[in-house]
């Protein structure tokens, strides 16, 4: 069973078993266009909410990607490091970007959910 | 212009939308970025075929009057009395520091006309420094407001003899006026063959509804020109030139002919001359980094030493050599290519390699 939430910085975060996995989400990819690098964390970092953990550029421009939570980094989708166009094609799955641990779920509490997240689309 | 203006729309602007774009501010107007091919295809698709860009952005300025050659060779450094009659030359607006004020296209239409092509961001600074280099001078200057597309890439001279234009006997930077306030040059800012194709606004959706219909035709946003001239090696004003540039430095002594690189009576001949005889300090060049992390425009570079070696002035992703590309000014020591610098990329080192540019073999030649 899992719950996915979703920030104002565009990102969605799956959380799973305590364990989080984080994306930036399919409206983003469309506004970035084609991607041509990411720049993934180490394994390992530990992270406050807030800091510029991932860096997605394409052909165009440099974004950061922030951590929605406090945690340590678990994992890092290392099939973007030769394909990020992954990111364009499936954003909300194999896209994906780091796995972490969240050190305070109560952090969770104000993120959107899908409904709350799209309606702030428009 | 401050960041509260809101941008201007282009004349075709609904044809935009209608053809799903995404737009974006840049020099004052409401740009279309991409369309929904993407990016990475709309620029492999005018390398291939051919790309229709609106730049209607940019102005065009009509000089006519007896003395209308004596002026552009006032204010550029070109030999415009030689100039031939049909002729498009790659030149500058100088300060007298011989600082790049603008490059442009000047196009000599006939004995006592003159079509000159200058950049968005520069047009109200160019028009207002020609009217003051104009005093005493029997010419005039037109902005003209025309809807102003390129066609570029390797089917675009095909498509328009499909169109009906004859162009069998346009070379590479030539222009004419095919029609009655048309203005048509082969040129372009890609590296493809190319037109640029200026036209009076009531013809021009039309014209561009026609174009795109061609399967060979798609729309092409401005991050594809972007790379597409990156990958080129084609300078961006306010990125790669500014009025503290000047052309030998940039690399462009090309464009000023031989016999006016050691002096002239064009405005900033006394300073160019100085830098030619004496050779600049930095140098344009082209520089390819490691691995795929693009080095964007602002990155500071440094030599083995840790010491200042210049600057990017412009740097991303080139989807036809699928490599990052970039060009900056170096240290005139570390110009030859295979000279090595380093980066700094969000305060992490990235080696780069100086190179030749363009990155691409380019299907156009300078004029």
């Amino acid at each position: 069973m899992s719950t996915t939430y979703y920030t104002e910085d565009h990102e969605w975060i799956r959380v799973e078993n305590g364990v989080a996995t984080v994306g930036i989400t399919e409206h983003a990819q469309e506004q970035l266009g084609d991607l041509v690098f990411v720049e993934l964390p180490s394994p390992g970092a530990s992270v406050s909410k807030g800091d510029a953990l991932v860096v997605v550029e394409s052909v165009k421009a440099a974004s950061d990607v922030y951590a929605p939570v406090d945690g340590e980094v678990k994992s890092v989708n290392e099939a973007l490091t030769s394909e990020p166009g992954l990111i364009n094609s499936a954003a909300e799955a194999d896209g994906w970007l780091w796995t972490m641990s969240i050190a305070d779920e109560s952090q969770l509490e104000g993120l959107m959910d899908a409904d709350a997240y799209k309606n702030s689309l428009d | 212009m401050t960041e509260s203006d809101s941008p201007k729309q282009l004349p075709l602007h609904t044809l935009h939308e209608r053809a799903g774009a995404k737009f974006g501010p840049f020099a004052g107007w409401s740009m279309p970025l991409s369309y929904p091919l993407g990016v990475m295809k709309e620029h492999l698709h005018t390398r291939t075929h051919a790309g229709l860009f609106d730049i209607s952005h940019m102005r065009l300025f009509e000089v006519a009057g007896a003395d209308a050659a004596a002026f552009i060779a006032r204010i550029c450094p070109v030999d415009a009395s030689s100039q031939a009659i049909g002729a498009s030359k790659y030149t500058f607006l100088l300060n007298t520091e011989a600082g790049i004020l603008d490059d442009l296209i000047v196009t000599r239409l006939a004995d006592d006309r003159f079509m000159i092509v200058a950049n968005a961001a520069r047009a109200e600074a160019d028009e207002a420094w020609m009217r003051d280099a104009l005093q005493g001078m029997n010419a005039t200057i037109e902005p003209l407001d025309r809807v102003f597309l390129a066609l570029q890439g390797p089917d675009a001279a095909e498509v328009m003899a499909d169109s009906g234009f004859d162009i069998t006997g346009m070379s590479f930077m030539s222009g004419m006026e095919p029609r009655p306030g048309w203005f048509l040059t082969r040129s372009g800012y890609t590296g493809e063959d190319g037109f640029e194709i200026a036209l009076p606004h009531d013809r021009a959706e039309a014209f561009a509804d026609n174009l795109v219909m061609d399967e060979r035709v798609e729309w092409i946003g401005l991050a594809a020109r972007d790379s597409l001239r990156l990958e080129a090696g084609l300078c961006l004003y306010g990125n790669d030139l500014n009025e503290s540039t000047d052309p030998i430095s940039a690399g462009l002594t090309w464009a000023v002919p031989k016999s006016l690189r050691e002096g002239g009576s064009y405005i900033g001949a006394e300073r160019l001359a100085e830098i030619h005889a004496s050779g600049p300090v930095e140098k344009r060049v082209g520089l390819q980094a490691e691995g795929r992390q693009p080095v964007r425009a602002g990155a500071i570079l440094t030599d083995g030493d840790g010491k200042p070696a210049g600057r990017v002035t412009s740097g991303g992703f080139g989807p036809s050599v699928e490599h990052p590309v970039a060009m900056g000014y170096v240290r005139i020591d570390l110009a030859e290519p295979g000279s090595e610098v380093t980066a700094d990329v969000r305060g992490r080192p990235v080696p780069m390699r100086v190179t030749k540019l363009p990155f691409i073999v380019k299907r156009s030649q300078k004029g």
